[in-house]
C-alpha cells in the first residue's frame, strides 16, 4: 500500500494529496465510480431508478440488523440483507400484477421505517446519521481491497449479464424465445446492484447513492449513439465527476458525495442539448 | 422447446391424411389447455402447423391467440401435447423457433443501435466491448434477408414501425428457424410497409420451407397470404383454407354479428 501512496505522490504532486485520507478517498473513487457507471446503464434502460433508490434506503435496515446482532462491522449483515431484499422485491414484482412503482414504494418505506425504528431506539440515531450523507473521506486502507474486489466482480458479472439485460430491456418475451433466462438475469442484476449499494453506502450515503447510479448513465444517454459508447461514456462521466468532485470538495470544504452528484447533474444538463431528437 | 418432442401415438385417420400432405415437418398441437388464476384461457386446442405453409390465427381480442403462441414458445404452463414431427412422423430432434413479438414497449431513447441489438442476441461477447467482425457480418447477413441492411447503425428506438418489424424478423430468422411465429407483426405499419413485409415473409416461406404461424387482425392480409386459417374463440372453432374459414358460419358469427352491433 505504501508503494501505491509513493507512486501517487510522484505522479500527482498536488497539495490535497499530501493527506493519506485524501489518497484513500481518491483511490476509492477511482475504484467505485466505474462500477456505478456500468450498472447505471442497465438500471436506466430497465427503468429501475426507483428500485435502486429503494435498495439504498434498505441499507438502514441492514445496519440496524447488524446493531441488533451486536456486530462491530455491519458490512456482512448489510450485504446479506441487501441481497435478500433485492431478491424479495424482484420476486414480488414478478409474481404480482400490482404496478412495480407501488411494490417498490411499499418495500422502500418499510425498510426505512424499520431501520429508523431500530436505530433510533433510546435516541441513538445521531450515531448513525452519517449513513444518510456518507463520507468518502472516511475510507481507510483496509476498505480498498474490498472496493477493488467489487470492481473486478462487477466487471466480470457484467460481461455475462449485459447482453441478456439489453435484450430483456427491449422485449422480455423475445429474449426468452432466444433462450435467455430473463428472470434469473433480473435476479442477478438486482443482487449485484444491491451489493454495490451496500458496499459503498457508508461513503456515498443513503440520500445520494441513487444519483451516483442513475446520473452518469442518464447523461451518457444524451451523447451515446450505441451500446458501447453508452457504457464507456457513463463510466467516464462517473469517473471524471468523481475525481473532480472530490478535489472540489477539498477546496470548498464541503461534502464530497454531494459535490460529485452535483457535477454529474451539471454534466447531465450540459449534454442535454446534444440529445438525439 | 428443445427435446420436448414426445413419441408419436398411432396416428388417427385424419392425421395420416395430413401427414402425406407435408413431407418435411409439422407441429401438432393436441388437446392443449392453458389455465391461469383458475380461469381457462384456452381449452382443448387441436391443430397442425405445416412447414412451407403460412397458418394464420384469427379471432377477436381475448380469443386466446397470444396465449396459444406463448404455449408454443413454452413461456407458459399448459396441459396437452405439442409435438414437432419430421416428414416421417418421427419426433424432430431440435426445433428452432423464431419469434417476432407484437408490440415493443421499450425505451425508445436508449442508445442501442440495431447492430448492438442483433449482436447481443447473436453473440456471447458483451456488446460494450465492441462487436466482432464476424458478428457484424452475421448481423449484416440477417438484415439482408429482410432488406434492411441499411438500418444497422441506426438507433433501435428511432426506427419506424415497419423498419423495426423488419429488424425483428431478421433476428427471428437467424439462425434459420423451423417455426416462425409472427404476433400481429404489422401494427403501426403503413400500407406500403405492410405489403412489402408480407412479400418478404412469402418469399421466405417459399424459399426456406419453414412453418409460419401468424396472428393477425387484418383479415385482408390473412385472405391474401395465408395457406391455412385457424379461427379461435377460447378453442379452435374453425380451421381450413382461407376460403373455407371465411365462408363458415363460425366466422360469420365471430366477426360480423359483433361488427354489426358496433
Amino acid at each position: 500500500m505504501n508503494g501505491v501512496y509513493a507512486l501517487m505522490e510522484k505522479l500527482l504532486p498536488f497539495s490535497f494529496l499530501q493527506y493519506t485520507f485524501m489518497k484513500n478517498a481518491l483511490l476509492a473513487i477511482v475504484l467505485i465510480t466505474p462500477v456505478f457507471g456500468m450498472l447505471g446503464t442497465m438500471a436506466v434502460d430497465n427503468k429501475m431508478a426507483f428500485f435502486s433508490d429503494a435498495l439504498g434506503h434498505s441499507a438502514l435496515t441492514g445496519v440496524a440488523i447488524g446493531v441488533i446482532l451486536g456486530m462491530q462491522d455491519q458490512m456482512i449483515p448489510m450485504l446479506v440483507f441487501g441481497a435478500l431484499w433485492a431478491v424479495l422485491i424482484t420476486f414480488v414484482k414478478q409474481h404480482s400484477r400490482m404496478s412495480a412503482d407501488t411494490i417498490i414504494s411499499v418495500f422502500s418505506s418499510a425498510s426505512i421505517a424499520l431501520g429508523l425504528v431500530i436505530l433510533s431506539r433510546g435516541g441513538a440515531f445521531a450515531k448513525y446519521s452519517s449513513l444518510l450523507v456518507g463520507d468518502v473521506l472516511s475510507v481507510t486502507e483496509k476498505d480498498l481491497p474490498l472496493l477493488l474486489c467489487t470492481l473486478v466482480v462487477v466487471f466480470t458479472c457484467w460481461c455475462f449479464l449485459f447482453n441478456p439485460l439489453l435484450l430483456t430491456s427491449v422485449n422480455a418475451s423475445l429474449a426468452r424465445s432466444r433462450g435467455i433466462q430473463t428472470k434469473l438475469t433480473e435476479y442477478g442484476f438486482t443482487v449485484l446492484v444491491a451489493l454495490c449499494v451496500m458496499i459503498s453506502i457508508r461513503w456515498v450515503g443513503v440520500m445520494l447513492i441513487n444519483s451516483l447510479l442513475i446520473l452518469p448513465a442518464a447523461a451518457s444517454r444524451n451523447l451515446a449513439k450505441n451500446a458501447k459508447g453508452y457504457l464507456w461514456t457513463s463510466v467516464l462521466i462517473a469517473f471524471v465527476c468523481g475525481i473532480s468532485g472530490l478535489i472540489l470538495s477539498y477546496y470548498l470544504n464541503t461534502s464530497a458525495g454531494a459535490a460529485i452528484v452535483l457535477l454529474c447533474t451539471f454534466v447531465y444538463f450540459v449534454t442535454l442539448p446534444f440529445r438525439r431528437k | 422447446m428443445r427435446g420436448q418432442a414426445k413419441p408419436v401415438p398411432v396416428p388417427s385417420p385424419v392425421a395420416s391424411a395430413e401427414m402425406s400432405a407435408c413431407r418435411l415437418c409439422r407441429i401438432e398441437v393436441d388437446h392443449l389447455s392453458v389455465r391461469r388464476d383458475g380461469q381457462m384461457l384456452i381449452q382443448d386446442v387441436n391443430l397442425h402447423i405445416h412447414c412451407g405453409e403460412l397458418t394464420a390465427l384469427i379471432g377477436t381480442n381475448g380469443a386466446g391467440k397470444t396465449t396459444l403462441l406463448r404455449a408454443l414458445l413454452h413461456q407458459i404452463e399448459f396441459k396437452g401435447d405439442i409435438r414437432h414431427l419430421t416428414g416421417e412422423g418421427l419426433p424432430a430432434a431440435t426445433v428452432r423457433t423464431g419469434y417476432v413479438p407484437q408490440q415493443l414497449e421499450f425505451d425508445h431513447s436508449s442508445p442501442v443501435s440495431v447492430l448492438d441489438f442483433l449482436a447481443a442476441a447473436l453473440s456471447k461477447r458483451p456488446v460494450f466491448l465492441g462487436v466482432s467482425a464476424r458478428t457484424r457480418q452475421q448481423a449484416h447477413n440477417a438484415l439482408l434477408r429482410t432488406h434492411s441492411e441499411h438500418l444497422a447503425d441506426r438507433p433501435l428506438g428511432a426506427l419506424s414501425g415497419g423498419e423495426l418489424q423488419r429488424v425483428l424478423l431478421a433476428l427471428a430468422l437467424t439462425p434459420q428457424p423451423d417455426l416462425l411465429i409472427l404476433d400481429e407483426p404489422v401494427s403501426g405499419m403503413d400500407e406500403n410497409g405492410l405489403e412489402s413485409f408480407y412479400q418478404t415473409v412469402n418469399e421466405l416461406k417459399r424459399r426456406n420451407h419453414m412453418a409460419i404461424l401468424l396472428v393477425s387482425h387484418d383479415l385482408d392480409v390473412v385472405r391474401r397470404y395465408a395457406d391455412r386459417v385457424v379461427l379461435m374463440q377460447g378453442t379452435v372453432i374453425e380451421q381450413g383454407t382461407p376460403e373455407r374459414v371465411f365462408a363458415s358460419e363460425a366466422f360469420e358469427k365471430v366477426f360480423y354479428s359483433r361488427e354489426g352491433r358496433k
